[in-house]
């Protein structure tokens, strides 16, 4: 391919280990930095870097196949192999590209919501929270993927309490988080000693392979499958155990906030997806009886309540984090279908809910920057005063309800057609249904900004006040995200048909073989 | 009951996980809470640590007494024994591996408990408690101003 | 302070503590450079290194131990661990492997000195790493509560 010229071959050689070691370094570097506006530029230039190793590991990955890149050298299973396919890289582009769009919009936000002392190590948290989630998405360890788990689980929850000095309610999220992570990750590492158990290695394919020879009837294999799930669900706010989901994102600073809602749970969610079809076997009785009621039953559970409970919130970003909760449960109907469409379904809902929950929470974040505004019946007049970065806001909110010619439409659309595949006729009615209520919920402030008057401070009307261009720039380019590949759906859908058909091949047995061995890249001809 | 005793291990892992679970969930007292975190953590060290144990195998430390049959000039220690002779040595080791995992596990442990404990330091400055059941009354009734505002 | 005060409450502590932690310092190192061979290495000598300046702490108090190893050194310290970590595997880079495969330092060993000079690299930056961390953390709870004054004892 022509454009892979424009990536230098050591990017592609070497991209898989340096998406997620160029941050964590950099962090360091940032943590001593004295500083905030070089530490904001650090980050800058880091986010963008990783933007470019990303598009250019997914463009490998779609002209030559998956990648493998052994640490150090040693092959797996021995050593830790890092493993780039059709369901990953566009998972890291997309991890990247928000988080250089949030740095973007840091810039103001921070100083407005972090103390000066604290602006450095903020950034160095962030960068640490970002190398956790794409080394969370690029390793094939099974243990590695613990670490790093904890890795931007810890971070996290540090830039949670961050919140603090706007809202005390942060400090409590952030422990509230702290205590269902923990336990979440622990749950996961209890389920890899198992598998360890069992198999003798952490590295997932050859834990695929060996788990084909052991077979379904495992008592241990299944335990390990069971407390995988829970704690990944803790992890990606599966319905029941969401609880620690809307306090996180409502009291986190508005910056963090963003790049948490449109990442952190898609990380965990991938997750889940990589072990659930392609180390455990999907065609196995438990497996697929857990996917089709588990997943699939806590998908349509989690839509509907969350969904009622977005209703009645007050708090902006509460009403958010709930709908963020719901469109988990749109992602889990769509995994929980098992069948090709409806892991398309799934995977490019998951992209797109990134794209419109980022819009959403910057605008949210612009509109508490200059008027302090949180709750929605505050909401009045924004229409007027912030024009803009209202119309942002409902670009990305007609998204979320499913609005034909936005990306929210087209991925419910496969959803619809998904079930309608399998005869869940009942899911299209609760897709429809609950799409309703994102009307309600959605339509309630859209409806508050537009058409109640503009609010008087001293018998005269507020005056407008758009946000930065920090600011808008990164709300647009998201905002125009999902009307552009709401109308171009191909280049999206494509992608989520090959991480589809990634998943549908079952049991990914593919182990590299040779030590010492460099990954052969020809580069561009 | 010899069930019991051949999987002493687990009996252990299993006791010490549910009771740390236990007192996450049923104590409102947040030093409480992360005490039970780490009982609960803790269990799955020893999960892992147990199953690291071959029987009848030594520490996974290369001693020059197990190097059998290697001939390697005595006064040039390590280095001058050659590849060979590492690997001809016939001793049964434990499995390293899970002990090298549980170390960064243990990291991983700290760094929570620290966090973990700095929140409840600041909660304690803000909120003038650490009762979870009094906090979450506190952010009940400001939600409430909030609505009034 | 009370260092002259004959009286004082804490004089065994404070003599016993003297000539114990050059040793914990010293232990601490051994520890680390014993790791090439036996059990030690980098994690369990930063611990312990970190314990003998709490140790240090506990006795003379928190501002003497700050007075003797300045938070913003710790801060240096935790950095400059991470990045000698980091540095290796970027070194690595540069000479062609892998991220952190050491046989590249040198390639024509037959005893894979090359990884024997990363792992050695690696630890010194976990030792670095661990003791900043632990005394960070010492200090940033142990200067949360005004200490107890000698007074009060």
């Amino acid at each position: 391919m022509q454009v892979m010229s424009l990536f230098p071959e050591w990017i592609l050689s070497h991209g898989a280990a340096s998406i997620v070691v160029v941050p964590l370094l950099l962090a360091v570097i940032t943590a001593l930095n004295p500083s905030a506006k070089l530490a904001w530029a650090t980050v800058l230039g880091v986010t963008a870097l990783c933007v470019f190793t990303a598009l250019g590991l997914l463009l490998q990955v779609m002209s030559y196949g998956p990648i493998h890149y052994n640490m150090g050298g040693w092959a797996p299973p021995l050593g830790i192999g890092y493993y780039i396919d059709g369901l990953n890289a566009p998972l890291l582009l997309l991890i990247s590209v928000v988080a250089f769009l949030c740095t973007l919009y840091a810039l103001p936000s921070v100083i407005a919501e972090v103390e000066p002392k604290k602006r450095g190590p903020f950034y160095a948290a962030f960068l640490i929270s970002l190398a956790g989630l794409l080394g969370m998405v690029t390793t094939a360890d099974a243990f590695n993927v613990f670490v790093f788990l904890e890795v931007s689980s810890i971070s996290t929850y540090v830039l949670v309490a961050m919140g603090a000095s706007r809202d005390r309610r942060a400090l409590s999220s952030s422990f509230n988080y702290l205590i269902m992570g923990s336990i979440g990750a622990t749950f996961f590492v209890i389920g890899i000693g198992f598998l360890y158990m069992q198999t003798g290695t952490l590295n997932m394919m050859d834990m695929a392979r060996l788990l084909q020879e052991i077979g379904p009837g495992d008592r241990v294999v299944q335990l390990a499958f069971a407390f995988i799930v829970i704690g990944l669900g803790l992890k990606l706010a599966m319905f029941p155990l969401h609880m620690w989901l809307p306090g996180a994102y409502a009291y986190a600073p508005s910056f963090f906030t963003a790049f948490l809602a449109a990442t952190a749970t898609k990380a965990a969610l991938y997750l889940l997806l990589r072990f659930t079809f392609t180390v455990f076997d999907p065609s196995w009785d438990y497996i697929a009886t857990a996917v089709m009621i588990l997943l699939a039953g806590m998908g349509i559970a989690g839509m509907v309540a969350a969904s009622l409970q977005a209703i009645f919130q007050n708090d902006i970003r509460r009403v958010l984090a709930y709908s963020s909760v719901a469109q988990v449960g749109y992602m889990l109907l769509g995994i929980g279908m098992a069948t090709t469409l409806g892991l398309t379904a799934g995977y490019l809902h998951m992209i797109n809910h990134a794209i419109m929950k980022g819009a959403l929470f910057i605008a949210v974040g612009a509109f508490w920057y200059r008027f302090g505004i949180t709750q929605v019946s505050d909401m009045r007049g924004l229409g007027k005063t912030m024009p803009w970065t209202m119309a942002g806001f409902t670009i990305a909110g007609i998204s979320l309800i499913g609005v034909p010619g936005t990306v929210g439409f087209v991925s419910k659309l496969i959803l619809v057609e998904a079930a309608a595949e399998n005869g869940w006729w009942w899911a299209i009615g609760v897709i429809v249904a609950t799409s309703i209520l994102a009307i309600i919920y959605v339509g309630r402030m859209i409806e508050k900004a537009y058409f109640k008057p503009v609010p008087q401070i001293n018998d005269r009307p507020v005056l407008r006040n758009e946000a930065p261009l920090a600011m808008l720039i990164p709300l647009w380019v998201l905002a125009l995200a999902s009307l552009v590949f709401g109308i171009q759906t191909e280049w999206l859908t494509s992608m989520a048909e090959a991480a589809a058909q990634v998943l549908s091949a079952g049991p990914n047995t593919d182990i590299p073989g040779g030590a010492y061995i460099l990954p052969k890249v020809t580069g561009g001809h | 009951m010899t069930a019991i005793f051949e999987h002493f291990n687990f009996v252990v892992v299993i006791v010490l996980m549910m009771t740390g679970l236990f007192v996450v969930f049923a104590t409102q007292n947040m030093i409480k809470k992360l005490v039970g975190l780490s009982v609960f953590q803790t269990s799955v060290f020893l999960l892992y640590i147990s199953l690291s144990k071959v029987s009848g195998g030594q520490p996974p430390i290369i001693d020059k007494k197990d190097l059998h049959g290697a001939s390697y000039p005595a006064d040039g220690g390590y280095d001058a024994a050659p590849d060979s002779a590492y690997q001809a040595a016939e001793v049964l080791y434990s499995n390293p591996l899970p002990h090298v995992l549980i170390l960064t596990a243990i990291v991983v442990g700290v760094a929570t408990l620290a966090i973990g404990l700095a929140l409840v330091v600041r909660v304690r400055e803000v909120y003038g408690t650490i009762e979870d059941d009094e906090i979450n009354k506190i952010d009940y009734n400001e939600n409430l101003e909030g609505v009034a505002r | 302070m009370s260092a002259q005060n004959q009286h004082s409450p804490h004089v065994i502590l404070r003599v016993v503590s003297k000539i114990l932690i050059p040793l914990i310092a010293l232990f601490a190192l051994y520890v680390h450079f014993h790791g090439d061979y036996g059990p030690g290495g980098g994690f369990q000598a930063g611990v312990i290194f970190a314990s003998a300046i709490i140790l240090y702490a506990l006795i003379f108090g928190l501002d003497e131990a700050k007075r003797a190893v300045p938070p913003s050194w710790v801060r240096i310290c935790m950095s400059l661990g991470v990045l000698v970590y980091g540095g290796t595997g970027v070194a690595t880079w540069m000479l062609g492997g892998q991220f952190l495969n050491f046989t590249v330092f040198a390639p024509e060993s037959t005893h894979a000195s090359g990884q024997h000079w990363g792992i050695f690299a690696v630890e010194l930056g976990v030792l670095f790493a661990v003791t900043g961390a632990m005394v960070a953390i010492f200090y940033a709870f142990g200067s949360r509560v005004p200490e107890l004054r000698d007074e009060d004892w």
